[in-house]
């Protein structure tokens, strides 16, 4: 299954964080490697959906929607921008 | 929804008469959920065709055969019925005056959508940025807003490269087969000039044109990508 990127999960996190996502910076705990939510890797699509580091292939970040509340687990990304960030 | 047009076989322009709309920018998208009788949802999104200048909303659909909304989209839905919308979404893929260039706007297929709201958002300032758009489509008739992109280019400062992969007609002047390094050191602004690079379209497309942008020397920071595709639909 070929990717998608960050861009494709960006409703969904607008929805949880409260704000927009796409440009904020993360860290991958697997490999440090400092990446822009846009440019994340996004298997499959909101309901659920699996988001992986660009440069190591390890999984960052898990999105599911259950009963139409956006749950999202980044554990593995450190996020270094507050969310809303507007330009790059 | 106010008006459906046709722009090829497989793709309409929707334009939205919205209660509510905080404006948006260039290159954002918006979530459209589709909800069944029996209560089962869909959700998918699709890029904003038109300017933060133009009055309406207009979202331009690709029909797929296997899909769950779009069908439905250019199908199915009529002036005056209600859509379920969320937006305007995304951050990243935008670009505004104030970013400058040259900006270099690469579409593959229904990519377009995205970089057409650039390019009116473009036309309607003060054009001081250079701008090009390289433009893969199948064939002619697949060309989405061919008119109104020949006319952008004949009367603004616009330079339009359309390439055709598949078919084309005999006649045809322009580009043939897909986009890749030695059509991008033809037509694209030199590495030397820093360009803003913009590529849209399905990820097999973004992942060449945006790996030959880099092998030609462009750098990595100034190229944004936005990959879309039935993945996981």
């Amino acid at each position: 299954m070929e990717p998608l990127d960050g861009n494709a999960i960006a409703g969904s996190l607008l929805e949880y964080f409260g704000d927009e996502m796409t440009l904020v910076r993360g860290t991958c705990r697997h490999c440090g490697a400092i990446a822009r939510i846009a440019e994340l890797r996004v298997y499959g699509r909101a309901p659920g959906s699996v988001v992986r580091c660009r440069t190591c292939g390890n999984v960052v970040m898990v999105l599911v929607t259950i009963r139409d509340e956006p749950r999202v687990d980044s554990r593995h990304l450190e996020l270094l921008d507050p969310p809303g960030q507007l330009t790059a | 929804m106010a008006t459906l047009r046709d722009e090829t076989p497989l793709t309409k322009t929707i334009r939205l008469e919205l209660d509510d709309w905080s404006g948006h920018r260039a290159g954002q998208h918006v979530d459209i959920r589709l909800t069944a009788e029996d209560g089962y949802q869909a959700e998918r999104s699709y890029s904003i065709a038109s300017a933060p200048e133009d009055t309406q909303l207009a979202l331009t659909v690709e029909r797929l055969d296997d899909g769950e909304v779009s069908p439905y989209l250019t199908d199915e839905l009529r002036p005056g019925d209600d859509l379920e919308l969320r937006g305007p979404i995304g951050g990243y893929f935008v670009w505004e005056e104030p970013y400058g260039g040259p900006l270099l706007l690469v579409g593959g297929g229904s990519g377009v959508v995205p970089l057409r709201a650039m390019l009116r958002h473009w036309a309607a300032g003060p054009r001081d940025v250079p701008v090009r758009l390289i433009y893969s489509a199948r064939s002619l008739e697949e060309v989405i807003y061919r008119e109104e992109l020949t006319r952008l280019a004949e009367e603004t400062g616009l330079e339009f490269h359309l390439t055709l992969t598949r078919q084309w007609p005999d006649d045809w002047a322009g580009h043939r087969g897909r986009i890749d390094r030695a059509l991008l050191d033809q037509v694209a602004f030199p590495p030397a000039q820093r360009p803003l690079v913009y590529v849209c379209g399905p990820t097999a497309f973004v992942e060449t044109a945006a790996q030959a942008l880099v092998a030609s020397g462009h750098e990595a920071g100034r190229i944004r990508n936005e990959r879309f595709g039935p993945t996981g639909t």
